[in-house]
């Protein structure tokens, strides 16, 4: 039996204190949990294990021996493999499944070599593959696989090399259920040849399915390490939750008006399965469920930017609307701010009035669509003021602001719009204390005008701050509606990570 | 004074970051204005008001077809295709005349509709089947050209041209036609077409539109920009201009001639890339595109008064894109 032990490890990134004195082990032959709420250090811990930063402090031990992992080819070189949750960052899509399971030893072990064995790698990658009981055609192009067999690829060449412990970072978030059960199979599989697995994952059941040990980090440390047949959900759920942050959140209204957005059966062609719900004029309602519950997919699809429905209807004050595209759905007088801020939210490279008055421009325009530039301005200006966005000027690129205020542009080009319904996904992502409470101000404010809120969320706390009501989403599927009020975080999480 | 001391002290740190800066605004026009000198240093005629309009006329069409590449460069694509569009609508506004016998505006309408048809071949394939616009307009500039050359047969189209029949082609190609390509309508077109499409991109609605969805597509159309509407819209425009450069080019040279579009290319690339960077726009933009042709109709005129012989001068044009090239992606990292 081989320990891998991290002692004393940290980690600091600019500003921030990732991990802070973390102690770990693992054994081979065992399943190991890693568990902790978004932004705790599972991921962070993980990179410094399979050698993705160098900069951290502390020691890592195998059998009491200190190894120095400082690269991920020294990480390997040590028999720790990892498969990261974004498969394709990983894989050479146009190349085979042999030639991607058998990349590590093509990129260091060819030595003179110039010529490549073509029989010699398909036969390897075959049985490399057979050994953990899988059956892929080693010929097939890798960009042809599902996602779950590109995982399985993954697994297959990190354990073509010595692999003494294997890390799996979230590997179930984008998986069916079948799928799920297959992974499984072949983690046992890997448990029973003494490989140490640690397995991340924010989905309670599977790792009480699975894991023999669990450990639970909150805010870069280590809080609790434990059997799992010596604990509960429950109790993990409790050992995860951070400190209150009821303070942060305004008061909210708790009257309000007509339904105006009705949706029924919302169905798209990946994800969502018959999502129904309705919000009222001057409600805030919550979509929680973990990360890959389907939270983004849904504000999308309501949004008409995943393409057609496959089934569904939506009514926008009771009015049944057509959303093919996003360009209808502001006709329609929705308004979305979406997750990936940078890559969807903003135009990095505009300024920041540019960016505020870019989804209702016709406000801006006199005859012949010539822009009003003066009132562009003016309204900018206003807006900036009145958001407390921290710029130079109006006429900075909105690149050179902080993430805060970059997501309060975000927000604040939909209050030019003027939309009924506002869809908000993940809105603190990426952005620090202070601009989180202005942010829930605005979305509070907003309410207060009647406006109809959509708050998705994979933070229970925020959930539990600010919305009225809340939607539970679970691969996909809406598991459960619950009033605020009378619930609770644990309840929340309960639901969230599968429980009924 | 205390304030000018202080400025002065800060500048050594940022100096070299300035420099780039002031570079990369000025320095195509700098470019211009040390060619100028030069030139007429070596050889006093360069300067000569006759010498200029020559060098204006020589570059309106490139500037005329440049502005449609611009104009696709700022939804982030690319038309390769507006050369072969140019021969095209060269050779149908000129069989319009010479083999049916038609007046001009019959002649110029049914040029520009089949580069229209052009265009939305391009926009198709591109909004619709999600081909990369580079690839798929590379793929139209050989079936245009190919298009063109079928339909002229492969043969120059002349006043007087011997057909297939053994007759003479009896039309004629119309006075008014003729002045087209003659000073000062040719530039006074080119002059046109740079004011309107500036001011269309600057100061109207669509125009910033279209720069949003070349910013950030996906952005553009989460806030409800329809965004392929303004794609077709970019390569119907690049079309139509490529048509007018066509149409121009047929004016002036009373003719229609194998792939007469083609050589327009390469110096429109050229002169939409080096327009990226003056002023400091960092984006593609008709002013800059119209200093872009004129850096290029310079170094032409100049290099071959100064005896460079023709053949050499793609080597000078291919330098000076390269070199355009380094600049707006050097500024981008």
């Amino acid at each position: 039996m081989t320990t891998l032990e991290m002692k004393n490890v940290s980690i600091e990134f600019p500003g921030v204190k990732a991990l802070n004195g973390v102690d770990f082990s693992v054994e081979s032959g065992k399943t190991h949990a890693l568990i902790g709420a978004n932004g705790a250090g599972k991921s962070t811990l993980m990179k410094v294990l399979s050698g993705a930063y160098d900069h951290y402090t502390g020691e890592i031990l195998m059998d009491g021996q200190a190894l120095s992992i400082r690269s991920p080819k020294s990480a390997m070189d040590s028999g720790i493999q990892i498969v990261y949750q974004e498969v394709d960052t990983a894989l050479i899509p146009y190349l085979t499944v042999a030639e991607n399971i058998m990349l590590m030893d093509t990129v260091h072990n060819m030595g003179k070599k110039q010529w490549v064995n073509w029989k010699q790698m398909h036969s390897k990658a075959a049985t490399i593959l057979s050994e953990i009981n899988l059956t892929l055609n080693t010929k097939k192009l890798v960009s042809e696989l599902t996602l779950a067999e590109k995982q399985m690829v993954l697994i297959a060449r990190a354990v073509s090399k010595e692999c003494k412990f294997l890390i799996l970072d979230e590997p179930t978030a984008p998986l069916s259920h079948t799928e799920t059960n297959e992974l499984f199979r072949i983690v046992l599989e890997l448990k029973r040849r003494n490989v140490g697995i640690i397995f991340i994952s924010h989905r309670l059941p599977e790792i009480f399915k699975i894991c023999d040990e669990i450990t639970i980090m909150r805010n870069g440390e280590v809080v609790e390490r434990q059997r799992v047949s010596d604990t509960t959900q429950n109790k993990v759920v409790e050992h995860m939750l951070g400190q209150e942050l009821g303070e942060q959140f305004p008061e909210r209204s708790i009257t309000f008006g007509n339904t105006v957005l009705e949706v029924k059966g919302l169905t798209d062609r990946e994800k969502i399965k018959g999502f129904s719900m309705q919000v009222r004029a001057g409600e805030i309602v919550g979509i929680a469920g973990l990360v890959g519950a389907g939270k983004t997919e849904f504000c999308k699809a309501l949004f008409g930017a995943e393409g057609k429905l496959v089934a569904g209807e939506i009514k926008v004050n009771g009015k049944r609307v057509s959303v093919k595209n996003p360009y209808e759905a502001v006709k329609n007088g929705l308004a979305l701010v979406p997750e990936e801020r940078r890559k969807e939210g903003i135009l990095v490279n505009e300024s920041v009035e540019s960016n505020l008055s870019v989804v209702n421009l016709g406000r801006f325009s006199k005859e012949l669509s010539f822009l009003d530039r003066k009132k562009e301005k003016l309204v900018a200006k206003a807006l900036i003021n009145r958001l407390g966005i921290k710029t130079p000027s109006e006429e900075t690129k909105v690149q050179n602001l902080s993430g805060g205020n970059q997501q309060k542009v975000a927000i604040g080009k939909w209050l030019v719009a003027e939309a009924d319904v506002y869809i908000f996904d993940e809105p603190t992502k990426g952005v620090d204390v202070g601009a989180k409470k202005d942010i829930f101000n605005l979305i509070v404010e907003l309410a207060s005008r009647g406006k109809a809120i959509i708050y998705a969320s994979s933070e229970a706390s925020e959930i539990m701050g600010i919305t009225n009501r809340v939607y539970i989403l679970y691969d996909g599927k809406s598991v459960k509606e619950l009033e605020t009020n009378s619930t609770n975080e644990e309840e929340l999480l309960f639901y969230s990570t599968g429980g009924r | 004074m205390e304030a000018n001391i202080s400025a002065k002290k800060k500048t050594p740190t940022k100096m070299s970051f300035d420099l780039f800066q002031f570079l990369y605004k000025y320095g195509t026009i700098i470019t211009i204005i040390a060619l100028i000198i030069l030139f007429s240093l070596a050889n006093p005629s360069f300067i000569q008001g006759n010498n200029i309009v020559n060098i204006l006329r020589s570059i309106s069409i490139v500037t005329i077809i440049a502005i449609g590449i611009t104009i696709s460069l700022t939804v982030n694509g690319f038309d390769l295709s507006v050369g072969s569009v140019a021969s095209l609508s060269n050779a149908v506004v000129i069989s319009m005349f010479v083999w049916f016998s038609q007046n001009t505006f019959v002649a110029i309408i049914s040029a520009m509709a089949a580069a229209l048809i052009v265009g939305i071949l391009n926009s198709i394939m591109i909004v619709k089947m999600r081909i990369p616009d580079m690839l798929l307009t590379l793929a139209t500039m050989f079936i245009i050209q190919g298009t063109a050359l079928t339909y002229t047969k492969g043969a120059t189209v002349s006043q007087n041209m011997v057909m297939p029949d053994g007759k003479m082609a009896e039309g004629l190609i119309s006075p008014f036609f003729s002045k087209i390509g003659q000073v000062p309508w040719i530039i006074l077109i080119m002059v046109v077409v740079v004011v309107v499409v500036h001011i269309f991109l600057t100061y109207t609605k669509h125009g910033r539109y279209m720069y949003v969805i070349g910013g950030n597509t996906e952005a553009a159309r989460l806030s409800g920009i329809p965004v392929n509407k303004y794609k077709v819209a970019a390569y119907l425009l690049s079309a139509l201009f490529a048509a007018i450069g066509g149409i121009v080019l047929a004016s002036r040279v009373m003719t229609s001639e194998i792939n007469s579009g083609a050589p327009y290319l390469m110096d429109s690339v050229a002169a939409a890339f080096i327009g990226f960077s003056v002023l400091g726009a960092g984006k593609p933009n008709a002013f800059g595109t119209f200093v872009g042709a004129v850096l290029i109709g310079i170094l032409a005129n100049g290099l071959v008064m100064m005896s460079v012989p023709y053949f050499a001068m793609d080597i000078v044009k291919g330098t000076v894109l390269a070199f355009a090239l380094a600049i707006t992606y050097y500024k981008q990292k």
